[in-house]
């Protein structure tokens, strides 16, 4: 089984199918939507993983483009040199999915890359410079 | 009325037998025992912090070149250090920031780096002058190579200071980190029950003279930190609820270790450095256990609006800030520290084994912090300010 980060962009007003249920009913897929910012008459975006065979996620991509959604698959990565990290917590002030948290018992940083958006917004916050994004060469 | 002298208990930490806990453990200890019988068992507590303190700052002393050379303007790895003082004494502030890089790098970063063992570009201008002749020279130092090296900072170790959020409607960037718009997140910045001057809001024990840990060295409380505010209000149990006390500490820098003093950078603010300082702080009486072991839940702080457009917003407790979310104008809303608990518990622990093996002794302060003072505002005068 694969998996895959994309970011669905949806134009104001255009999308009346439910392309989550034909991912999931027609090609088999697991969706994990992580964030989605979709309201009446506005662009939206859903950002989501997709889980299920390789041919299945293709063809999955291949619908949803059909619609005219335009569809980005992730391929940064968000690189976190836990080592050098003091585990100050300025970057869970900005992080929006919760992928950053603290640790409440020994209060260390944790990161789920699950979780993670790939925004970009902790790179910068991070006062000492260990979060880093870079490409996956996809 | 004292049950023990600071003599007393240095006699025991030099036989071994002090019995040394941190300012969290003692909390559990006079839970369980009661304060009159904690502050018999118990001999020292150890604080600790490690956040961002602008006000830092190193003194350096290059030693002569020959022919030598009065330094009148001086750059360490492209940033502008203090000269006007002596031949080759500088002073380079932490924030200080560098000719070619910006924001990137500064006065935060030449002293970590000098600290980490590394060359560092020493170039300085003079004018000339009959027993110096030399007009510029181009060399690198590192810090076996130069004179004295130590720390002098200002103002250290703020003994609380306000939470932060913006209730503006664009995300602004502050020294106390990314803040979202319209009160999206609350930020704080102490050690809470950790940190130094929360254990002895009245400053009975620490004082000038008083040894501290300072980035893994020992130094010492030099003066009253600036903006010292003990008049600050203050609880029932003595801990001001905003900025208070504060600590101008020393300590030489050839000792330090970069684990616990390091360089930061906050987005479109600047430079910053984090410092980790400890204190231990000595069991006299029953009113000295009672201090130390003070809760987060008694330790409160305004919320303060950062972008200027509300000012304070509430009041809370630190034990609320440290659960991860408060309530602002009627939602709950994400909190984030900015110092580490995580490295303030590490040198609280490292102070205390120091303490308990003899390698750290407690000082009587040679003189008190001030008790009352008072925190001028700068006043415009005159009319070219428009």
């Amino acid at each position: 089984m694969n998996k895959i980060k994309v970011t669905m962009r949806f134009s104001a007003n255009d999308i009346t199918i439910p392309v989550t249920y034909h991912l999931v009913k027609d090609y088999d897929l697991m969706v994990n939507i992580l964030n989605a910012d979709i309201s009446l008459n506005k662009i939206g975006t859903l950002v989501a993983d997709l889980a299920g065979e390789q041919e299945n996620i293709e063809q999955g991509l291949e619908f949803i483009r059909g619609l005219g959604v335009d569809v980005r698959i992730f391929n940064k990565n968000i690189i976190w040199e836990a080592d050098k990290c003091i585990h100050c917590g300025a970057c869970t002030a900005v992080c929006p999915s919760g992928a950053l948290v603290m640790d409440k018992t020994d209060w260390s940083l944790t990161f789920d890359r699950e979780k993670c958006l790939i925004c970009g917004l902790c790179v910068k916050a991070c006062p000492i410079n260990v979060m880093n994004i870079t490409d996956n060469g996809e | 009325m004292a049950h023990k002298s600071l003599e007393e208990i240095n006699e025991k930490i030099k036989k071994g037998i002090a019995v040394v806990v941190t300012a969290e453990e003692v909390i559990g200890i006079v839970d369980e025992m009661g304060p009159k019988k904690a502050a018999e068992e118990v001999d020292v507590v150890t604080t600790g912090t490690f956040g961002a303190m602008c006000s830092t700052g190193m003194f350096i002393n290059f030693g002569h070149s020959t022919p030598p050379i009065r330094m009148t303007r001086v750059w360490l790895n492209d940033v502008p250090a203090f000269a006007g003082l002596a031949a080759v004494d500088s002073y380079i502030g932490a924030t200080e920031l560098s000719k070619t890089r910006g924001m990137e790098y500064g006065g935060a970063h030449v002293i970590e780096d000098l600290i980490a063992g590394k060359d560092i570009n020493l170039y300085a201008e003079s004018y000339g002058t009959d027993c110096y002749p030399r007009k510029e020279i181009s060399t690198t130092i590192n810090k076996s190579n130069i004179n004295q090296a130590y720390m002098f900072n200002p103002r250290n170790a703020y003994q609380n200071y306000p939470a932060a959020c913006n209730m503006s409607d664009r995300i602004i960037y502050t020294y106390m980190g990314t803040l979202l718009p319209n009160g999206g997140n609350v930020t704080y910045c102490t050690a809470g029950c950790l940190s130094p001057l929360i254990n002895d809001p009245e400053y009975r024990t620490i004082g000038i003279g008083t040894r501290v840990f300072l980035g893994g060295a020992q130094g010492y409380v030099a003066w009253e930190g600036t903006q010292h505010n003990p008049d600050q209000e203050r609880g029932e149990n003595g801990v001001p609820i905003s900025l208070a006390g504060t600590l101008a500490l020393i300590g030489d820098i050839k000792q330090m270790s970069t684990r616990f003093i390091k360089a930061a950078v906050y987005q479109n603010y600047g430079i910053s450095m984090f410092m980790g300082v400890g204190i231990p702080i000595p069991i006299l009486d029953e009113d000295m256990i009672r201090k130390t072991a003070v809760k987060d839940s008694e330790i409160f702080t305004d919320i303060v609006d950062k972008s200027g457009h509300e000012g304070v917003i509430r009041r809370v407790s630190y034990a609320e800030l440290r659960s991860g979310s408060v309530e602002l104008k009627g939602r709950r809303v994400q909190t984030s520290p900015l110092s580490s608990l995580k490295v303030a518990r590490e040198i609280a622990a490292l102070l205390k084994e120091e303490v308990k093996k003899g390698e750290f002794t407690l000082t009587q302060p040679v003189a008190g912090l001030p008790r009352h003072n008072t925190v001028n505002k700068l006043e415009i005068r005159g009319n070219s300010n428009e």
